[in-house]
């Protein structure tokens, strides 16, 4: 059995728009080792919530390939989709918009169990909900709450317990503590950590907060508008960042510390429209160590050592 | 006359709702002097902006009322004046930046008229001057002035928080309160936008509360802190000390809750718990359920706000007269 569960080829997903294509995800590979997390960073539209989506096919992909346990997603079937989705899971960002409001907690972590027919019985299936509650640490007072009834954090235990229903192996994790106060999500992050070494889970982790990035992953892929511009593991990419948006982004994370000074690297103006992008790299507008070629040659993705990639013409 | 802007003494709001009374702010003291950055750092639900809003008046009533407490600025009680005297600092001794730059603005005026509509109420200005005023302002916040006959959809998050900001600054505010201005950004925008604040700050002279959830922002822009915790201050200090000695136990887990870019610890040491419903509030210390280091008494008694060193208060019995 090979080390690499997923694996994602050149990968595209483009939307229709009146005013011309919209490259959310474009041309984008990388892959994931099983039990491991890579962590996919970047700012608002830059794609990777599209990523997530795309490798568990909620969203068909516009070209590309993703390879599941070696398996081609892309081309699966209805049934062998099925199968796949009880094997690849998500948590979603917002915990009170991806839980249905008229079901309990019990139904809610109950329904992949019943959809797939995994119980036959019902006590067999409160046993199991039940079990499902105390591992991600949901009291089992809470059975028969309604999600309105409960605080950010323990919403975010029931989408993380209905993810783990089925026994995946893969989870994709869309921003799951962005809508959580810190002391919470230090809780919900540390569950998550303990429920990775407990089942061997695999992670797709997303985020645009590169603390929490560095805390879970043990690679990171910094997104910039639908491209992967750099990708290493998760030290390297912190002490020394190639890429000069990594470094902008990494400059501009404020540091709850005071006794220790850092270079500021301001970028000026916003990021651009992912519609009909020029070509050339995406981040030439922005960028304070462009180049002329910048400006019409796109970088492409290179190896510079064993565990890191970077896309940039002055960087390599 | 001293150096004290503002000054809130034990001020109390409740929110008296059909589902009980809400205790938004309980006892709560602060002092800020002139051109000095406050930062008022919480979670969801601890009173922070229930206080800002209190310092301009502006809690809704009803359901909020000021249970008890003073509000001072510049020497005068707010509490005492009337609304048309409060209306005459509200926007321009006081201005405010509120969290959500997509609601706060108008979106059927254009960025121009929108400055140029504060200047006019609070300045003896015709509505010409008021407008290239307005342009002057759109110019500080890095915005052309050939983009001030524009709608607020046409901006960007980061850009319309700049028109926010150039609103806020216009009448040359003696204290601005920032509510969380930059929560909604993106990274890259947020760095732009603090650094704008920072400088203007400087330009104006202007005194700041800085409310925010986030400790790394008030490493970078405040000079004292208050963390705040069920509508009280339970600890306030200078930056530097409070990052390098903090006391009490909730401060000391918000800062192990942070995940560290610059360290390699792997497990962080979170508050056990959650906040508690401010409706039913705990006896005695409100942190107390969730405290590592809570002793019996801790249920049943009220900590005094103490001055432990010059310049930092701890509200905590570990620290009160000795503990």
């Amino acid at each position: 059995m090979s080390n690499t569960l997923l694996e994602v080829k050149n990968l595209k997903k483009y939307f229709k728009t009146t005013k011309g294509m919209l490259h959310a995800v474009d041309d984008i590979s990388f892959t994931i080792n099983r039990g491991e997390t890579l962590g996919l960073v970047g700012e608002s539209g830059c794609g990777k919530s599209t990523t997530g989506r795309v490798v568990l096919r909620l969203l068909e992909s516009t070209a590309g390939e993703v390879l599941f346990g070696g398996a081609d997603v892309l081309a699966f079937n209805k049934k062998e989709l099925r199968r796949f989705r009880e094997n690849a899971q998500i948590v979603f960002q917002d915990p009170f918009a991806s839980l249905n409001p008229r079901m309990t907690v019990a139904e809610i972590i109950g329904e992949p169990l019943v959809i797939n027919k995994k119980t036959s019985n019902r006590a067999d299936l409160y046993k199991r909900v039940i079990k499902l509650m105390d591992t991600v640490g949901l009291a089992s007072r809470f059975e028969n709450s309604y999600p309105h009834e409960l605080d950010g954090g323990r919403r975010q235990r029931i989408g993380i317990a209905r993810a783990l229903a089925l026994n995946p192996s893969f989870i994709v994790q869309d921003e799951p503590v962005s809508a959580l106060d810190v002391s919470i999500q230090a809780q919900i992050l540390n569950l998550m950590d303990e429920l990775q070494k407990e089942f061997k889970l695999t992670y797709l982790f997303i985020s645009h907060d590169l603390g929490v990035i560095k805390h879970v992953s043990k690679n990171i892929a910094v997104m910039y508008l639908g491209k992967i511009v750099e990708m290493s593991d998760y030290s390297s990419i912190f002490k020394n960042p190639l890429h000069p948006y990594t470094k902008a982004l990494l400059s501009a994370i404020p540091i709850p510390r005071v006794d220790k000074k850092r270079e500021r690297i301001i970028l000026e103006g916003d990021v651009p429209n992912p519609i009909e992008p020029p070509p050339g790299c995406r981040f030439y507008g922005r960028c304070f160590c462009r180049k002329d070629i910048c400006k019409d040659t796109d970088p492409e993705l290179k190896q510079v050592s064993e565990t890191r990639f970077v896309a940039c013409h002055v960087a390599t | 006359m001293s150096d004290i802007l503002l000054k809130i003494e034990d001020l109390t709001v409740h929110y008296i709702t059909d589902d009980g009374t809400v205790h938004a702010v309980n006892d709560l003291n602060l002092s800020l002097n002139k051109g000095e950055t406050l930062g008022l750092v919480g979670e969801t639900g601890a009173g922070k902006t229930t206080t800002a809003l209190s310092i301009m008046g502006l809690v809704p009533n009803p359901p909020g009322k000021v249970i008890n407490g003073e509000v001072e600025f510049e020497g005068e009680k707010l509490f005492e004046k009337s609304e048309a005297e409060l209306r005459q600092v509200r926007g321009n001794k006081i201005s405010m930046i509120f969290q959500d730059p997509m609601t706060s603005l108008n979106p059927i005026m254009t960025v121009r008229d929108q400055i140029a509509e504060v200047v006019l109420l609070h300045e003896n200005l015709t509505a010409k001057e008021a407008k290239e005023k307005a342009d002057e302002m759109l110019l500080k916040v890095g915005i052309r002035a050939d983009r001030a006959k524009e709608f607020p959809h046409q901006f960007s998050g980061g850009m319309r928080q700049r028109v926010v900001i150039a609103i806020a600054l216009a009448c040359n505010p003696v204290l601005l309160i920032a509510d969380e201005p930059t929560t909604a950004l993106d990274v890259t925008i947020q760095a732009q936008v603090l650094e704008l604040m920072k400088e203007l700050k400087k330009e104006f002279n202007t005194a700041m509360v800085m409310i925010t959830h986030d400790l790394g922002i008030v490493a970078e822009i405040c000079d004292n802190v208050a963390i705040m915790y069920a509508g009280s201050v339970v600890e306030q200090a200078g930056k530097e000390e409070l990052f390098t000695n903090p006391k009490h136990p909730y401060t000391i887990g918000l800062f192990n809750s942070i995940p560290d870019i610059d360290s390699d610890d792997s497990v962080l040491k979170p508050i056990k718990g959650l906040m508690p419903d401010p409706t039913n509030l705990p006896t005695g210390c409100p942190f107390h359920p969730r405290c590592d280091l809570a002793m019996p008494q801790c249920s049943e008694i009220l900590p005094k706000r103490t001055e432990i060193s010059e310049n930092h208060y701890v509200k905590c019995l570990l620290f009160d007269g000795g503990g």
